[in-house]
């Protein structure tokens, strides 16, 4: 059964193909080649959007990308539905199901399965658009051998001439044109064709992103392309004219009800009446009558169009008002008639299913403004034409403003041409372009017996001269009938609103009334806001000018952006060699930049809490063991590397002694803390450095620099071991027994292997370093070894302290340990705004050049009142304040703001060592308030706390040689 | 996304590169002895000018080399590349 609005030949389509689909719950047919669009419109389906804001039923109103009305959701078996897309720009496939919308979209909670790839091409010259002009551009291009890549958005190339069975090139019809030029560009071993890929946007030094769509397993390709030359033959988009009632189901784009009857075979209507500026309404109203539509009048708002153009209607018996206005649209659910106001000023109203409205072309400028082409308006076409290009950019086709088969063809191959020779491709042989002719072909049932009328000879603009016209006044004076941008709903009354309130630039009222804000870009609506706009404020177009095109020329979805890079994929996780046992001991994981650190080590369903609690004790009573690998190592080699290091650290490196370590902190050029960390001379010429876990790269980065554009002459080389070093932390009283034990070779008495000093040795059988360094305040040490043996290393360690009851613990416990000790964490109680001296650590800043140095003389770093670390005592011993929390003083409190904040919280934990709660804060001249109370207000509560030292454990360092008892 | 040509690389894609703000601004000989203003100006100011503008770019995930590039900042048209250290070209004679 054929539906009933299906022509009985033509099209493309193919009718040995029929596809079954659904659509609100209906099963329907339709055929290879179609689009859920033309298949609905074959089946008699009038309304398949309800609007967003005033809930109007819409129809087709377009056959592309450039559709304001048919957006649907389109379910997909066992994945997740894909919200708002255009039922003329989905592919029919058997099986799709679909559903109308009321206004948006619904979101779909499952996780999106499906899968989309990137693709990198390097080419010479980039075709945009497979038309004439872009065939053309194509095939010139590619005899010259250069690499070209020619996209093209539908599912075959052909472009305008897909709907214009009339115009003929070398004697044949335009198909035989397009495969004889599609054939040729296959011998070119050089050129590619992608349809179903539409250019998203184009951008600087010739790089263009094109989203192509797949029927398989991948559901697309974003393809970024680099080309040395790109050819723009974007083609042009029908504009319609606003009167009362245009958005009613019924009404289309002239050109698309062409293309519904030419290209799909199907009657979008039984009784058409066509509105037009320009003479392709004509066309329009041939293509309709020949598919046996009753074309009721042609309604053309030129008094004086061209004698052969309405010879050419009326030659087809089509009758046609001249100097006539299409003044309101009538019907609810579908088009019923329509009013015309003839030139003479009275009214008929011609019964119609289809007005069919063309109000001239605008160019496809949006490629050509991504990259800032400028654009002029062109007073004979009434629309944008590219100007100037930006960047490696050339123009070919109707882009250009030029209309005709003819000259597309002819700009086509210049373009090509031009571009592969800019490319480097000289051009092998002279390109032909073919000779084209366009004719008005018999209307079936009417004129068979006449031989064809008019011969249009090639060149002559085709679309004749185009009416100003972009809006027609309801007889009542009212305005909000009047569709300006059918996907927002918004009317000319709206842009009068925006003007009325004082606006003046086209940008800020599209702002105002969202005008071109919707999915649509505005394709149909922006000339008329621009033009509406431009009449209220008594300007020129030229000054009005357009919105700003950006990318992406269609929407892209979230899926196809990011390809294969989602889920595990989409940033790298790195794990430490001994891993594997961390999560074999139940630890939880926590994210310290790329890297996945046991958070804490839970024991019979510990909370975080109370495990903290437990690994602390542990590593204060006897030994704990941590996995330190993640911090950054850097290899530093050459002669010069103390020199290096004395400008890179605020302390002396020169000095120090091969065999021994030195905590140090480095400065940006402001004065202001970027790293700290520990570093060990290995020789004379050769240093390890550690970093923190998340700067590691960055400080790479930083002396490579300096290195590099500063410093040249410095024989210093740095090289990355982070990932070369496993290191196991054994922390705490006992820590000298396990390591003794561990290391038999190695003497760790406390005269043979003081503090701040590293040795080489055995590790578990295995060749090592041992760090005597704290980050804890307690007794400690740090074996790295070969990343390859970290695991084994840290099971012999288990091992050789169960004895002691070693206890593994996370970063949650290192961190309270080393807050105990005011040890600062950069990035954590530091943000960029601190420098050694608001930290306390004015003994580790010598008194010598370094990076940063001259601006801790500057006066506001050397203010008094400067933020300065603290610690916080909470008065009540178990309030926990927030990190991050303000920080007032009591006089604050219930005062009316704002009050003047002293500083925030950076870090905040129970202790078990101090038996109570405690914080560690940047407080504004923090050093001279130790003793006195300050609050956090925290809405619903307050908690006071007493400032103090940031060194609340230990303060005299009495513990990082071992408790007495436990030195042996 | 710019395509910018690493003197070592090679025309290469942004995404590979990381900026490095204003080019040929030199760390003071002896930043003891400048004065206030002299400091601020070279950690603090740097220019922002409409056109040719000459920047400095390190080759992150490549060959990973400081250079210099210069840039007009309205077009993004790149007239000269060298190595971190040599002078702009044509410096000299303008």
């Amino acid at each position: 059964m054929s539906p009933a609005h299906r022509l009985p030949g033509g099209g493309r389509i193919d009718r040995k193909r029929p596809v079954r689909f659904g659509f609100d719950g209906v099963e329907y047919e339709g055929f290879a080649g179609d689009t859920l669009a033309s298949a609905l419109l074959a089946n008699g389906v009038d309304g398949v959007w309800r609007s967003l804001y005033r809930d109007r039923p819409r129809g087709v109103f377009a056959a592309g990308a450039d559709d304001p009305n048919t957006l649907v959701q389109v379910e997909r078996p066992g994945s997740a539905s894909e919200p708002m897309l255009r039922a003329t720009t989905v592919e029919l496939v058997d099986g799709l199901v679909a559903t109308s919308l009321r206004g948006k979209g619904r979101l779909e909670t499952r996780a999106d399965t499906s899968r989309f790839d990137h693709r990198y091409t390097h080419v010479d010259v980039l075709v945009v658009g497979g038309g004439p002009a872009g065939i053309a551009a194509a095939v010139a291009a590619g005899r010259t051998g250069a690499r070209v890549l020619l996209v093209d958005e539908g599912a075959e190339l052909g472009g305008s001439l897909r709907s214009m069975p009339e115009v003929r090139l070398d004697g044949r019809p335009g198909w035989a044109w397009i495969e004889a030029r599609t054939a040729e560009t296959s011998r070119h071993p050089e050129t590619r064709i992608l349809t179903r890929a539409t250019a998203l946007g184009l951008y600087d030094h010739g790089w263009a992103t094109v989203a192509q769509r797949l029927h398989g397993p991948v559901e697309g390709r974003l393809w970024h392309v680099r080309a040395k030359r790109v050819v723009l033959a974007t083609g042009a988009l029908e504009r319609p004219v606003a009167f009362r009632g245009n958005d009613r189901p019924g009404v289309m784009l002239a050109s698309a009800a062409r293309t519904y009857v030419e290209r799909f075979a199907v009657a979008p209507g039984e009784r058409a009446v066509v509105f037009t500026t320009n003479d392709t309404g004509y066309d329009a109203a041939l293509s309709l009558a020949r598919a046996g539509i009753d074309v009721a009048a042609v309604v053309d708002a030129r008094t004086a169009p061209a004698a052969v153009t309405v010879a050419r209607a009326r030659d087809a018996h089509i009758p046609v008002h001249t100097g006539a206005l299409v003044a309101a649209a009538t019907g609810d659910d579908r088009v019923v008639s329509v009013a015309v106001r003839t030139a003479d000023g009275m009214v008929a109203r011609i019964p119609c299913d289809l007005l069919a409205v063309s109000g001239g072309w605008n160019p496809a400028i949006h490629l050509w403004s991504h990259v800032r082409g400028t654009t002029c308006w062109d007073e004979a076409i009434q629309a944008f034409v590219p100007d100037q290009p930006a960047g490696p950019i050339e123009a070919a086709g109707a882009l250009t403003g030029s209309f005709s088969t003819g000259d597309a063809i002819r700009q086509g191959f210049a373009a090509g041409v031009r571009a592969a020779a800019l490319a480097g491709f000289e051009e092998r042989w002279t390109s032909v372009a073919p000779e084209i002719t366009t004719r008005a072909m018999p209307v079936a049932g009417r004129d068979e017996a006449q031989p064809p009328l008019t011969d249009v000879v090639a060149g002559e603009p085709p679309i004749g001269a185009v009416e100003p016209l972009f809006v027609v006044p309801a007889a009542d004076g009212a305005w909000d009938e009047l569709y300006v941008d059918l996907e927002r709903d918004a009317t000319v009354a709206d842009v009068h609103r925006a003007v009325g309130a004082g606006l003046r630039s086209v940008e800020h009222i599209k702002r105002y009334t969202t005008i071109g804000t919707a999915s649509d870009q505005g394709r149909t609506s922006g000339v008329i806001a621009s033009a509406v706009a431009a009449e209220l404020l008594g300007s020129p177009m030229s000054e009005a000018g357009l919105t700003t095109f950006r990318p992406p020329y269609i929407p892209a979805s979230f899926a196809q952006l990011a390809g294969r890079d989602r889920g595990a994929l989409s940033d790298p996780v790195r794990t430490t060699a001994i891993q594997p046992w961390h999560l074999a001991h139940g630890a939880p994981m926590e994210n310290v930049g790329q890297w996945h650190r046991p958070w804490y080590f839970p024991l019979d369903g510990e909370s975080i809490d109370e495990a903290v609690l437990r690994e602390t004790r542990a590593v204060r009573g006897s030994v704990g063991v941590m996995d330190a690998s993640t911090l950054g190592k850097i290899d530093l080699q050459g002669p010069d590397v103390g020199v290096f290091l004395d400008r890179i650290y605020t302390n002396r490196f020169s000095t120090l002694k091969v065999g021994s370590c030195r905590y140090g902190l480095m400065c940006r050029a402001d004065g202001m803390v970027f790293d700290d960390g520990v570093t060990s001379r290995i020789a004379d010429d050769r240093f390890h450095m550690t970093t923190t876990t998340g700067n590691a790269a960055a400080v790479l980065d930083w002396l490579e620099e300096w290195l590099q554009t500063e410093w040249p002459e410095l024989r210093v080389r740095a090289t990355s071991v982070t990932e070369q070093w496993a290191t196991v932390a054994v922390v705490g009283p006992r820590s000298r027994d396990v390591v003794a034990a561990v290391c038999p070779g190695l003497d760790v008495s406390r005269e043979a292997f003081p503090f701040m000093t590293w040795r080489e040795a055995e590790v578990a059988g295995v060749p090592g370093r041992v760090f005597r360094i704290s980050f804890s305040g307690e007794l400690a040490y740090e074996l790295n070894v070969g990343w390859s043996d970290g695991r084994r290393v840290w099971e012999a360690v288990m091992a050789a302290g169960a004895p002691f009851g070693i206890t593994p613990y996370g970063t949650e416990s290192m961190h309270v340990l080393r807050a105990e000790k005011g040890y600062p964490i950069i990035g954590q109680d530091t943000d960029g705004t601190v420098t050694p001296q608001d930290l306390g650590m004015d003994w580790i800043v010598a008194p010598k050049p370094f990076i940063g140095s001259r601006s801790h003389q500057r006066s506001d770093t050397a203010r008094p009142d400067r933020k300065q670390f603290v610690g916080l005592l909470p008065v009540d011993p178990d309030a926990l304040l927030p990190e991050g929390a303000q920080l007032v003083t009591g006089s604050s409190l219930g005062a009316a703001p704002p009050v003047p904040m002293l500083g925030h919280v950076t870090s905040s934990y129970h202790s078990a060592a101090l038996g109570r709660t405690f914080a560690l804060a940047m407080l504004k001249g923090g050093r001279d308030r130790i003793g006195e109370v300050v609050h956090a207000p925290l809405g619903d509560r307050v908690i006071a706390a007493t400032v103090t030292s940031s060194v609340l454990f230990d303060p005299e360092n009495a513990r990082r040689d071992g408790e007495p008892e436990a030195v042996a | 996304m710019l395509l910018i040509p690493c003197p070592w690389c090679g025309p290469r894609a942004e995404i590979e590169f990381r900026y490095g703000g204003q080019a040929h601004v030199a760390y003071p000989a002896d930043p003891e002895t400048v004065d206030d203003a002299a400091w601020a100006d070279y950690v603090f100011m740097r220019d922002n000018p409409k056109g040719p503008f000459a920047e400095r770019w390190v080759h992150a995930a490549g060959c990973r080399r400081w250079f210099n590039v210069v840039r007009d900042t309205l077009t993004n048209e790149v007239s000269a590349w060298y190595p971190a250290g040599a002078p702009r070209p044509g410096a000299a004679a303008s």
